[in-house]
């Protein structure tokens, strides 16, 4: 395989992670009925936390676990507000979103043009050497094998345990997750305040690990927008919510080489495009009966798989309180 | 198992659902809990199951106290309760609600799991594919599936809300007989609460009758649908005078119309109100009378034969069509479809006016004067929610126009105390001497023997009429109601 080839998708994959991280941490909140819609202000400000943070300790791991810290507080004000304070969730996570980033520009104002500090480049033991593939996907910074290990580790919870059918059940039908013992809203809590964490460590591999540094405006503004978008995509299940991140992360590696290369002439608007016509089209083709249809088709078996994995609507209590 | 219930009270607000109920269930019976909207039974049964906790009383099993907090820990205790709308996840599939919510003693998982669902629905006969999604299920599987899960948390109570609304013939067949086993098998207490009669007489041994709160009769079965009914809405009948008004020509007229839905459907109905006449309609909740009084205001459209007012065909024609004419519909539920919540008086007033800008000074003083012509409690700046009942019904009958042709109503007089429906009445049969005809439902039979001075009667679809409603007996309407001809 083309060697150039492989060098852009490996790098592909990098650039998706902090999409990847943040639209997981997103899926998880909103499965459980509460969307963050802090996440741009969030990622940035768990971006530039993380990475002051770093920089001031020279520790890498410092730096991610603050940002984890700085996103895991805003989803805290989302969830406690909606809660305990009975705000709109939708209103509080678009005032925090806007009140973060503008945050995160004037208390970084003294980082960008620092010397960044970004994590090492480890490969994996025996992976790393299958040729292709250990290029490709296992000769990254460790964050990428966080990222990884959160999409399986995720998708497990959600399908094969307990905990994720409540998780699941509370964002469905509270009612019933009520009436079969779980807490609808101390799980809540704690799912929001962990997909903000992630979210927090999504932020942190932006400034820290993809695009290392701090600059003004900050390189990952609108990224919290697309996670968003992408989740949305995704359909709330965390595979197709990769699949999302990674498409994307494709479609901008096309345009800007289409863009670099001097045979093309492709108006740059247009590419820029590209990423969400193909979103909008997905999306219609999902929820139209189309593929319902050709479900049918399929063995008992691997229709529950696959109805899973092409879900369109959102979790039925999405944004909405639970009074037990 | 015996369940005692103790002198069980609870308020809604002013409502008083639950009046000192007291009573004992053993096992191996099935008990069918009657009576008409509102009685009380569900409420009733959710605090036996834990949803909701009662004001006052107490409830033993085998003699030991309970205090119930959850309905986790009613089911702990060996109560399950089966909702009308049940719960379950509809994303998940069949087998992940059966284990959903599994207390730690009880957990099964994988192959254990999916044999024990199995086993459960073939002994009943009932369909239940693991891997199907429960929102592919149709109401009567996820009673199914409800029933399956609740037995194999081990319940050894049973209680059923309205489990028949919705569901086939054939499924209903296959759930009477699970009960059946269950009861005599099993040794269980299964409670069916329902306002259908037919299904109290096919499947108990003994039915409690609620009324207004009260437990108000308790008797062995089998017994007639007749004495049921007179369980249900009382014995005795009282008759008023009213002014008599002189009856004029008709201006709304059903001929032979016959109405669809899945659920029911209504044949070959003709009907001619006159001016100055009111019609009450009898029957036990959908048997018909509501869809009628939706198709008189163009909310229902007929399949065939024709409505027409003042001799102008108005098959088809959209409710805007029929208020043009006069006709005016309200709803039995009142902030839900006839009141605007969130919304002002006055800006209730506003909406009703004509013309494209809002001039709100004259809203405000219409408003004003139509508050103290109907004796409202509120302000032109109250909003409808904080209204009491009898309030928003008061000024719902002012939002009425002036000259109604016909006015449609649906239990005008829903929940409200005895001052505020007579006022309500009052105000109805004012408009009546101005000409207007009135059909209107309720679940009170006094008030349709009261008011009317014709009766129609459904049961299941099907209509009865009775000419002279001052002339008919308890006796006469039980038996119609109950679906003797």
């Amino acid at each position: 395989m083309n060697p150039e080839l492989i060098n852009i998708l490996s790098s592909i994959i990098a650039n998706a992670t902090p999409l990847v991280i943040a639209g997981i941490g997103e899926t998880i909140s909103e499965r459980s009925g509460v969307t963050n819609l802090s996440l741009d202000g969030s990622l940035q400000l768990s971006a530039m936390v993380g990475f002051a943070a770093a920089l001031a300790t020279g520790n890498i791991l410092l730096g991610c676990f603050v940002g984890m810290l700085v996103g895991a507080l805003i989803a805290l004000i989302v969830v406690a507000g909606n809660i305990e304070l009975r705000q709109d969730q939708v209103a509080l996570g678009f005032v925090l979103t806007l009140l973060c980033a503008d945050i995160a520009q004037f208390l970084g104002q003294d980082l960008s043009g620092e010397r960044a500090i970004t994590m090492p480049r480890v490969n994996v033991p025996l992976l790393a050497d299958i040729p292709i593939i250990g290029p490709i996907f296992f000769q990254h910074t460790a964050i990428v094998y966080v990222s990884y290990a959160l999409i399986f580790g995720v998708w497990w919870w959600m399908f094969h345990t307990r905990g994720g059918l409540a998780l699941r059940a509370s964002g469905d039908r509270p009612e019933t997750a009520f009436a079969r013992g779980t807490r609808v809203n101390r799980l809540r809590y704690f799912y929001t305040i962990l997909g903000g964490a992630l979210v927090g460590l999504g932020g942190a591999a932006f400034s820290l690990a993809i695009k290392p540094g701090w600059s003004n405006p900050p390189a990952m503004r609108g990224e919290g927008w697309i996670a968003l978008a992408i989740v949305i995509f995704g359909g709330w299940h965390p595979f197709r919510v990769v699949l999302g991140a990674y498409l994307f992360a494709v479609l901008r590696a096309l345009a800007s080489a289409i863009q670099r290369s001097p045979d093309i002439d492709f108006p740059l608007v247009l590419l820029n495009l590209l990423p969400w016509l193909l979103m909008i089209g997905t999306l219609v083709l999902v929820s139209s009966g189309v593929v319902d249809r050709l479900l049918r088709l399929l063995p008992e078996r691997a229709q529950k798989w696959t109805r899973n994995f092409l879900r369109s609507d959102p979790p039925t209590a999405l944004g909405t309180r639970f009074d037990p | 198992m015996d369940i005692q219930l103790t002198n069980i009270n609870k308020h809604f607000g002013s409502v008083h659902a639950n009046r000192d109920i007291s009573m004992t269930l053993k096992s191996g019976q099935i008990v069918g809990i009657l009576g008409e909207n509102g009685a009380g039974k569900s409420t009733l049964m959710k605090i036996l199951s834990g949803y909701q906790p009662a004001d006052s009383g107490h409830i033993a099993i085998d003699g030991t106290p309970l205090k119930f907090g959850s309905p986790l820990k009613a089911l702990e205790a060996g109560i399950g309760m089966l909702q009308q709308d049940p719960l379950d996840v509809a994303s998940f599939t069949v087998l992940e609600d059966f284990i959903y919510g599994q207390p730690p003693a009880r957990r099964t998982s994988g192959k254990a799991a999916t044999a024990l669902l199995r086993a459960q629905a073939e002994r009943f006969g009932f369909h239940l594919p693991p891997d199907a999604p429960v929102a592919s299920l149709s109401i009567g599987q996820r009673q199914q599936l409800e029933i399956v899960r609740l037995l194999a948390l081990g319940v050894k109570a049973l209680i059923l809300d309205e489990p028949t609304t919705g569901i086939s013939a054939e499924q209903k067949d296959i759930l009477f007989g699970a009960l059946r086993e269950l009861a005599t098998r099993d040794g269980m207490i299964v409670l069916l609460v329902s306002h259908k009669l037919e299904d109290v007489i096919a499947l108990c041994d003994e039915v409690i009758v609620l009324r207004g709160g009260r437990l108000v009769g308790d008797r062995q079965m089998p017994a007639t649908t007749h004495e049921l009914v007179t369980l249900m809405f009382g014995q005795q009948l009282t008759t008023h005078e009213r002014p008599k008004v002189a009856l004029g020509e008709p201006d709304l007229k059903l001929d032979n119309v016959t109405l669809r839905t899945r659920r029911m459907h209504v044949d070959h109905f003709t009907l001619h109100p006159r001016r100055g006449e009111v019609i009450g309609f009898a029957g036990l909740d959908g048997s018909g009378q509501e869809l009628i009084l939706r198709a008189c205001a163009g909310l229902e459209h007929p399949l065939s034969g024709t409505v027409s007012v003042r001799g102008k065909p108005m098959n088809g024609g959209r409710y805007r069509d029929f208020l043009a004419e006069g006709i005016v519909f309200c709803a039995a539920g009142r902030v839900e479809e006839g009141l605007i919540a969130g919304m002002t008086l006055t800006e209730h007033i506003a909406l009703i006016g004509q013309g494209a800008t809002i001039d709100w000074q004259a809203s405000q003083a219409r408003a004003d004067a139509q508050i103290k012509h109907y004796n409202v409690r509120g302000t032109p700046q109250s909003e409808i929610q904080q209204l009491s009942g009898g309030n928003q019904q008061r000024f719902l009958m002012a939002l009425l126009p002036d000259q109604p042709t016909v006015l449609v109503l649906e239990q005008p007089t829903r929940g409200l105390d005895v001052d505020s429906a007579r006022y309500i009445w009052e105000q109805l049969l004012l408009r009546r001497e101005q000409g207007a005809s009135i059909l209107f439902t309720s679940p009170d039979l006094d008030e349709v023997v009261q008011y009317s001075d014709r009766i129609v009667v459904c049961f299941a679809g099907r209509t009865t009429e009775i000419a002279d409603a001052s002339q008919v007996t308890i006796d006469e309407l039980g038996r119609l109601i109950g679906g003797a001809f």
